[in-house]
């Protein structure tokens, strides 16, 4: 039987091994390590992140490559990008993507622009991995998914896998990238399993995966998304109506030609995202095909997400906050003009 | 907090002609800025140095290739004490395709990585954590190398003074902090901004030396600098450095600097630091006043060739705009493909 671990346990995975692979790969942030110098505690015990993504890695590694870093996010991201510059190879993990806030100087205005400013003569191989993602019941500060803000931004690079497999592949590619990127864990699909090879292998950028082959409509969904919008195909396709699923895996570089390839084939996309709706990847992708797809369209283009507001904590309004099967459906059943049993 | 007055330490010669041509290059070089920009040939922003030439080359007297410094908006003076190259400097305010950034960075964000020197920066505050991510890298790679962070005393009041020099300090990171107090942030006074009397004094707040010196005193910044980054190079941990100055021009070109008072008069004159190092090195018989008149006349001409340079230079080519965003692709200018 083929390996089964978790999306948790192959980010851990890609780190340790690319850690094996190159000296200079160091990881920093809040508790990466856990406990640094509590006299009575042993590595094993430490926590390896607040959800534990890291654990085990001190262990292999120790504490000068597995760096905890005081709750001062300016300070130690704005580290890891001239440590990047100057000869390492940084994980910068921030814990929640919604602490960019306090360092988004550091991303925006130095990381992201160094090798620009300096005339392409420097180059940032940073990776800052992140939490994102509404459905933990965490409320307005540690829900959202900003990818966008990130992609908007030339010099950055935008990774959000959707399952184990990808997780790993595309960790990997970060960390040896010799760019800026910036990779989003959602954090409810950490203990989701899937297939994950051992060892090393990494996935290109810019190259979408098609999670589902139809020829009625596109859906183009991000991270885990994709697994709401492959719930949404399975209940379609019992209705007649078969939906290619488009992961793109990332948002910066954009794989737009299997985006308008299949737009192409199928005269209708539906975007999913659950991020906020404005000046979003989902308008991103919009915009794209209204551009340069605009002739293979039958119907108006339909974006499936949040809506614009911050994300709520009362479980019964987070569970309206996200899209949701139903509401892809929807969405498609207006774009066909098919009778669907929902 | 230590006060440090001039102090007579040996300066050898090779050493005094070095600092002197640096202080002389930085001065001469901003005064042409200064005078060019006037005309409203150059492009942007620039923010002069002129006047505080003893701290950049006070410090990186010390310093080596592998050594790194991070920069302000007042960054040429930084640039040219780290050994950038003048008809590179020149041409990168001009906005031409030789400068040291292919014309693509300007005034604000001048750096040569080569030379250690990580960027002026548009950031206020920009600096401290990333003097504190050059210093990991040479803590972690044991290269025995040191990183500097030049900052003013508006930065002294940002957040990142606090977060850079904390980490920097419980990592024992070989980081030198200098502040270089002008006396004004833009047009805001010291003393109404920083509740503190002194930068110096907020070194206490995490446990490493702060030292207060004259600015304007190039042998009392070397020697306060020593000690810093010998300190650093020992493993010892950072330092924080006040270097009390003054601005001879505005914050930028163009402001009419009516903040100020009568005490310009006395520090475009008795003040200068270039006049005290000058009487300092013919007064102790290090150099005559022929050597360093004749010095003074080389650096002119080597400012002129720099203009002459920038000037003759071509502009960046329009392809130029797409590329050095990544590593490995150019971008088309579209939908992030």
């Amino acid at each position: 039987m083929t390996r089964q671990i978790t999306f948790s346990q192959a980010i851990n995975e890609a780190m340790a091994v690319s850690m094996r692979e190159d000296q200079d790969v160091i990881l920093l942030g809040e508790d990466v390590a856990g406990g640094a110098a509590v006299d009575h505690l042993r590595d094993e015990e430490a926590w390896g992140g607040v959800m534990g993504v890291t654990k085990g890695l001190v262990q292999e590694f120790g504490r000068d490559r597995v760096i905890d870093t005081p709750i001062a996010e300016a300070g130690y991201v704005g580290a890891a990008v001239t440590a990047a510059a100057t000869g390492m190879r940084p994980i910068a993990e921030l814990m929640f993507n919604d602490f960019i806030g306090s360092c988004l100087d550091e991303v925006m205005n130095q990381g992201a622009k160094l090798r620009y400013m300096f005339g392409g003569k420097a180059k940032v191989p940073l990776t800052i991995r992140t939490m994102h993602g509404a459905g933990f019941r965490a409320a307005a500060q540690h829900s959202q998914s900003l990818y966008s803000f990130f992609t908007h931004i030339p010099g950055i690079k935008v990774v959000i896998p959707s399952t184990p497999y990808d997780a790993k592949g595309l960790l990997l590619q970060s960390i040896f990238d010799d760019d800026l990127v910036v990779f989003f864990e959602d954090k409810t699909l950490y203990t989701m399993k899937g297939e994950v090879p051992e060892g090393s292998y990494r996935i290109p950028f810019g190259k979408a995966d098609i999670k589902r082959s139809g020829e009625d409509v596109t859906i183009v969904a991000i991270g885990k998304m994709v697994h709401t919008a492959m719930k949404a195909a399975g209940e379609l396709s019992k209705n007649g109506v078969e939906a290619e699923i488009i992961d793109p895996r990332t948002l910066s570089p954009l794989d737009e030609d299997t985006i308008l390839t299949s737009v192409e084939k199928t005269g209708r996309l539906v975007v999913v995202d659950e991020a906020n709706p404005r000046c979003s990847a989902a308008t991103d992708i919009a915009a794209l095909v209204a551009d340069k797809g605009f002739d293979y369209l039958d119907a108006p283009v339909k974006l499936v997400t949040a809506p614009h507001t911050p994300v709520p904590f009362a479980p019964s309004l987070e569970d309206i906050y996200l899209p949701t099967p139903e509401k892809i459906m929807k969405a498609v059943q207006e774009m066909t003009g098919s009778e669907l049993v929902i | 907090m230590s006060q440090t007055q001039t102090n007579q330490a040996a300066v050898s010669k090779k050493e005094a002609e070095w600092m002197f041509q640096k202080m002389l290059e930085i001065r001469h070089f901003e005064d042409r800025v200064h005078e060019i920009f006037g005309t409203g040939i150059l492009p942007g922003f620039v923010h002069l140095y002129a006047g505080e030439e003893a701290i950049a080359v006070g410090l990186c007297t010390h310093l080596n290739d592998q050594d790194y410094i991070t920069s302000t908006h007042r960054g040429h003076g930084h640039c040219i004490a780290k050994g950038c190259d003048l008809d590179g400097m020149m041409a990168e305010i001009y906005g031409r395709a030789t400068g040291l950034c292919k014309g693509k960075g300007g005034s604000m964000h001048i750096a040569d990585v080569e030379k250690g020197m990580l960027g002026a920066n548009g950031i206020v505050g920009g600096g401290f954590p990333l003097a504190v991510g050059a210093g990991l890298t040479h803590k972690l790679k044991k290269t025995g190398g040191v990183a500097v962070c030049f900052f003013g005393d508006g930065a002294n009041n940002h957040g990142t003074f606090h977060e850079g020099i904390n980490m920097a300090a419980i990592w024992k990171l070989p980081v030198i902090f200098v502040a270089e107090n002008n006396g004004f942030a833009e047009a805001t006074p010291f003393h109404y901004a920083s509740s503190c009397k002194s930068i110096a004094d907020r070194a206490i707040g995490y446990d490493i030396p702060g030292e207060k010196v004259d600015g304007k005193d190039v042998i009392a910044v070397r020697e306060a600098a020593k000690r810093a980054v010998e300190r650093a190079r020992n493993g010892e941990g950072p330092t924080l450095i006040e270097c009390v100055t003054y601005r001879n021009y505005g914050h930028f070109e163009g402001d009419a600097q009516t903040y100020k008072g009568e005490e310009k008069v006395k520090h475009l004159n008795d003040l200068d630091a270039i006049k005290k190092f000058y009487t300092y090195l013919t007064g102790q018989g290090i150099m005559t006043e022929e050597e360093l008149d004749k010095m003074d006349e080389e650096v002119r001409s080597a400012v002129d060739r720099a203009v002459e340079f920038a000037e003759k230079s071509p502009h960046p080519l329009p392809e130029q705009l797409l590329e050095d965003v990544y590593v490995s692709y150019k971008t088309d200018g579209g939908a992030a493909s």
